[in-house]
């Protein structure tokens, strides 16, 4: 779990740095997309990498859930918590929400199956190369209202995922103690929030006409 | 003080259980809870009725024979104290309180409140001592130890094996039961020749007896009457991990 | 009848050097054909459970709580003795020796305290090689702290949990050699009658408290680790549990019992705050190393204690036992906190407490030396009372602790009932009529762990009788006998609960046998008793069957067997006339209040025999004979 998370979670990190480009000119994000589409089998060594992630994020996710629940196979009537967060007590839920977002997101943008148009986005840098205009396909993708919608709250919830996610795996490494607990929740807080604040960013300037 | 007890009634470990209410009035708030208990039982014998069964020995807090959860809560709302060291006081006038078993798979209710927590004795039996013969020990001042370290393995063995941190967790993990006394003893250097043994050994017992896993919520921490520290789990991850690598590359 | 010590010739300090190397021994290949029995899995029977296995003995042990890690040893919080003389304070085996000697008031065994002293050393060895986090100075060398009757240095502890530390090091010990298979063990098993077949001791009745099944065990050899009776009195520090079954049992049986009257008082304990109060709390008498015993001098001074003057509190310990001050002898400080609280100066609910303050030692030492040195007792006084002990001083009162006597046992811990061997506070031996604190962990493991396992080997490797099978007709008998009692339990159907009578019964013994005893008290004690048992067998109610968890049934079962006994422990305190200890008849004491042993006429152990329901039990005497010491007047001056 925790392994499988290390590397998401380096992923998702790269992810939003790269995204964020869409802030400077157009050709900054494209070029850096074109880098990305061209780099042939290390592009499918890293997308192998990241789907094997996932399948063991996920499969281990269902083995410790199967056996959690055949560990506790009556629940209190009077059920109480005094201090699980609210994020590591809905792990299963964020992280299910966020696998559908992932999906949805896959199809939307890398095999452009929702709008098959966005295949056809080709536009010339300044320096002249042609490249898949990534651009104007997010802008164009994000200045829908549900899209958009759906990826904040897929974010939000990713956010909340990784709040529980981050701290939790120095303990399961047994990097985690009494000295370093309280700043490294505050840091897998604080990462959190500049992870959801980076990436909700990006629709709500696209929403706002700030970026086009 | 006056309450209302929603008690777990269950005949034996094969029977199924349900709530049954019971009032409490005229309750003293320097009273027990065990006391409480025992008022209550008192009435009850008197009107021919099935006192409550529930663990207890030492009533000091020492022994962890008793368990009950209280609103959801094992030992109830107090930090740092079993439910013998609870008192009325902490609760108030016309209060209605749950109260049921330890749950867990691995702790089966065998009558009302009383749980079968041998697991504990089983994960113990399987590595969760030095191997030392009678007789065999070396006079004790020839193995000087840290104070600071002697203070942490103390930290450890203070656990009392009431079993809370299983009941507390929302997986039934018993991590910390077997954290703290692996650590207790992985940390001295008596311990260390055993200590990838003991490691792999307590918890492939622990997962034989139904246990869940640990999702470092630290519920158990939070509700230990010993206030043991998840810190021990995370030592155990480690140790565990470090053994594994061991053993899967050690010379047969 | 004579009853033999069978001490060993020579000088006092070969005795055991000696005794070891000539007993004879068991062939280790015969070993594994012996089976052994172990009630109680404290921290002597669960140090001879494991040593046992470990020397290759078949050992069975049963313990009635849940797991053998609860036994009461787990609640002694102040620590164990050992003459390691690691403060370079003058210590040694023989002054341990002395101290325990004379802290019993000349009514011990002197061969057998020798031993206790010589093996105390490794019993530290064993327990810090088993990982027992004992506390450390910053050199990484063990720590001590004083202790009462005691003027060096000697006592090992690890925080306030000693005894639990030190049970769960025996209980891995223990559980080592359950995995190797060596030892059985059956946790909820309740011990109910011993088995004696042809004069020895060969099994026990037992009931599973789980399914209510009654079956019987066979062995070779039975050995009772099941502590001591304080909960004749009902309340006192001992857990719920704990009980005088087994221990009774064997003395119906034919085993002698000793010296029932040395009933030990606890000087620290907090005090009673109802009538509900199930159990009184003892905090650990190390406070006294730092804390200062204290009442108002005035009679009915209600003032709160900080707004009494130092010049109008009468630090009563220290003005009268100038030397020793807050240290001197549990039964000497309980005594003088009664006498106070009798002269009205108690403080508290009720009047019945004295104070202990530790304000001068945090000016002296920092509140942070206080707290790591007493910090979980304060913790538990706050839990308990709602009081903050740094702030207030605590209040405390003496309540019943520890029981000195029990099953007579000779130099092998061997009952005159041969193969009964009876370890820890269950036997008699070592504490005479008043046991130092920090001495009960060291009884307990010394005996498990070093004693018993070499003197069993001399009784079985000189054994010619057979172990019988369970289905030998006496084991039948009492298997009857063990469930017609159940069954009679359970068809009174009366009015009353165990617990009203349980309470009954010990407001009596507090009264009559308690603190101090007078010959009146004792003989209407000993006049009332019956009736209450009576009253217990004809309007007793026990709910519910024999064949489930029934926890009335067992507290009915045990508290049949105190309403018999107390009346035993009566008859001994009014045997013995004279003071000793924790034995105090007011009709023997000095002018000034002291206890007035009598060595000429009572210097022997008190054995008594069961002869019947029809009859008075009779007494016999073990002379005490000291070759090493001289019997002095205790002065804790």
């Amino acid at each position: 779990m925790a392994v499988s998370g290390v590397i998401l979670l380096l992923f998702v990190i790269g992810h939003l740095v790269g995204n964020l480009q869409i802030f400077a000119h157009p050709d900054v994000i494209n070029k850096y997309a074109h880098f990305l589409q061209n780099l042939g089998p290390g592009l499918w060594a890293v997308r192998l990498i990241l789907l094997g992630a996932v399948v063991a994020h996920i499969w281990a996710a269902v083995e410790l859930t199967l056996e959690n629940r055949r560990a506790l196979p009556e629940r209190y009537e009077a059920d109480d918590t005094i201090q699980a967060s609210y994020a590591s007590r809905t792990m299963r839920i964020s992280g299910f929400i966020v696998l559908a977002f992932i999906l949805f997101h896959l199809a939307h943008f890398t095999v452009q199956i929702v709008d098959t148009e966005y295949r056809d986005l080709y536009t010339k840098t300044v320096d002249g190369m042609v490249v898949h205009d990534v651009h104007t396909m997010m802008v164009k993708g994000f200045q829908n209202l549900w899209i958009s919608g759906f990826y904040i709250i897929a974010v939000g919830l990713l956010s909340v995922h990784l709040r529980h996610g981050i701290a939790s795996m120095f303990q399961s490494i047994g990097w985690r103690n009494a000295k370093i607990a309280v700043p490294l929740d505050k840091a897998s807080i604080g990462l959190s929030i500049l992870y959801f604040a980076g990436n909700a960013a990006i629709p709500l300037a696209i929403l706002a006409g700030i970026v086009s | 003080m006056d309450l209302t007890l929603r008690v777990w009634r269950q005949k034996d470990r094969n029977s199924p259980g349900r709530l049954v209410e019971y009032d409490a009035k005229d309750i003293d708030p320097d009273m027990s809870f065990l006391e409480m208990l025992d008022v209550v039982n008192e009435r009850l014998i008197s009107r021919e009725e099935h006192p409550i069964a529930f663990d207890h020995d030492c009533r000091e807090g020492i022994c962890g024979a008793c368990s009950a959860t209280i609103n959801g809560i094992p030992h109830g709302p107090e930090r740092a104290t079993t439910v013998c060291q609870l008192h009325m006081r902490h609760f108030k006038d016309g209060d209605v309180l749950t109260i049921e078993p330890f749950r867990a798979r691995a702790f089966p209710v065998i009558r009302d409140l009383m749980v079968d927590r041998s697991a504990f004795d089983r994960i113990v039996e399987s590595g969760g001592y030095v191997s030392v013969r009678t007789g065999s020990a070396p006079e004790a001042n020839t193995l000087p130890i840290p104070k600071d370290v002697a203070e942490r393995a103390m930290d450890a063995a203070s656990c009392i094996g009431c079993g809370a941190c299983v009941a507390a967790c929302k997986n039934a993990s018993a991590m910390l039961f077997v954290a703290a006394k692996a650590s207790q003893l992985n940390g001295l250097p008596q311990g260390k020749p055993e200590k990838d043994r003991r490691v792999l050994d307590m918890v492939a017992s622990m997962d034989e007896a139904g246990f869940g896993n640990c999702t470092n919520q630290y519920e158990c921490s939070a509700v230990c009457p010993k206030s043991i520290s998840e810190d021990f789990i995370a030592q155990l991850n480690r140790e565990y991990l470090v053994a594994s690598i061991k053993q899967r590359f050690a010379r047969k | 009848m004579k009853l033999d010590s069978k001490t060993p010739p020579g000088p006092l300090a070969e005795k055991w050097a000696r005794y070891r190397s000539e007993i004879k021994l068991v062939n280790p290949a015969n070993k594994r054909k012996y089976e052994i029995i172990v009630v109680g899995s404290g921290l002597g029977g669960a140090a001879a459970a494991a040593t046992l296995g470990e020397l290759g003995y078949g050992v069975k042990c049963f313990c009635y709580q849940d797991s053998p890690r609860r036994a009461h040893s787990i609640a002694a919080q102040g620590g164990i003795n050992a003459a390691k003389n690691y403060q370079n304070d003058g210590d040694s085996v023989y002054r341990l020796f002395y101290d325990t000697i004379k802290g019993g008031d000349f009514r011990a065994r002197e061969a057998n305290v020798y031993r206790l002293a010589e093996v105390s050393a490794e019993i530290i060895d064993q327990c810090t090689a088993q990982g027992v986090p004992f506390a450390r100075e910053y050199g990484g060398h063990l720590a001590n702290r004083s202790f009462g009757g005691a003027q060096v240095s000697r006592t090992f502890y690890a925080r306030g949990q000693t005894g639990q530390q030190l049970l769960l090091g025996a209980y891995s010990a223990l559980c080592r050699q359950i995995d190797a298979g060596s030892v059985m063990m059956f946790p909820r098993t309740e011990m109910l009658d011993l088995v004696v077949v042809d004069g020895h001791a060969k099994g026990i009745v037992v009931r599973d408290m789980v399914n209510g099944k009654i079956s019987s065990y066979a062995a070779d050899a039975v050995v009772l680790a099941t502590g001591g009776y304080a909960n004749v009195y009902d309340l006192s520090t001992n857990a719920r549990g704990c009980n005088v079954t087994a221990a009774y049992r064997a003395y119906k049986r034919g085993a002698f019992f000793a010296n029932p009257c040395y009933t030990q008082i606890h000087p620290t304990c907090i005090p009673v705050s109802g009538e509900y109060q199930s159990k009184l709390t003892l905090m650990s008498e190390s406070l006294r190393n730092d804390g200062r015993v204290w009442v108002p001098k005035r009679k009915g001074d209600t003032r709160p204690p900080h707004k009494i003057p130092e010049d109008e509190r009468d630090y009563f310990l220290e003005r009268k036992y100038p030397s020793y001050g807050n240290l001197a002898p549990r039964d000497i400080s309980s005594r003088s906190a009664k006498e106070v609280c009798d002269d009205g100066r108690g403080v508290g609910p009720g009047g019945l407490g004295v104070y202990l303050d530790f304000s001068d030692a945090i000016s002296r030492l920092g509140l942070e030396t206080i707290r790591e040195r007493y910090g979980n007792l304060f913790e538990m006084y706050e839990r308990i009372t709602g009081e903050d002990a740094y702030k207030t001083p605590m209040r405390i009162y003496p309540a019943l602790h520890y029981t000195m006597g029990g099953l007579w046992v000779d130099y092998n811990l061997m009952s005159n009932l041969p193969g009964l061997h009876v370890i820890g506070e269950a036997n008699f031996s070592d504490h005479g009529a008043n046991r130092l604190g920090a001495s009960a962990l060291m009884q307990g493991l010394a005996d498990g762990y070093f004693v018993l396992p070499y003197t069993i080997g001399a009784y079985l490797a000189d054994l010619t009788h057979k172990r019988p099978s369970t289905g030998h007709p006496e084991f039948h008998k009492v298997e009857t006998e063990v469930e017609e009692r159940t069954k009679t339990l359970l068809a009174i159907n009366g009015e009353r609960s165990v617990q009203s009578i349980h309470k009954e019964l010990g407001k009596l013994m507090w009264n009559d046998a308690g603190m101090a005893r007078n010959r009146k008290g004792l003989k209407e004690a000993i006049a009332k008793i019956p009736e209450i048992r009576e009253e217990f067998w004809d309007n007793v109610r026990v709910p519910g069957d024999g064949k489930e968890i029934n926890q009335e049934l067992e507290k009915a079962g045990r508290l049949a067997d105190f309403l018999e006994f107390g009346e035993l422990l009566c008859r001994d305190a009014l045997d013995r006339e004279e003071s000793c200890g924790g034995h105090f008849r007011e009709e023997y004491q000095t002018e000034e209040g002291e206890a007035l042993r009598d060595d000429e006429n009572f210097s022997y152990v008190s054995a008594w025999e069961y002869r019947g329901e029809a009859q008075e039990p009779v007494r016999h005497k073990e002379p005490l004979v000291y070759e090493e010491v001289k019997m002095a007047t205790r002065s804790y001056k």
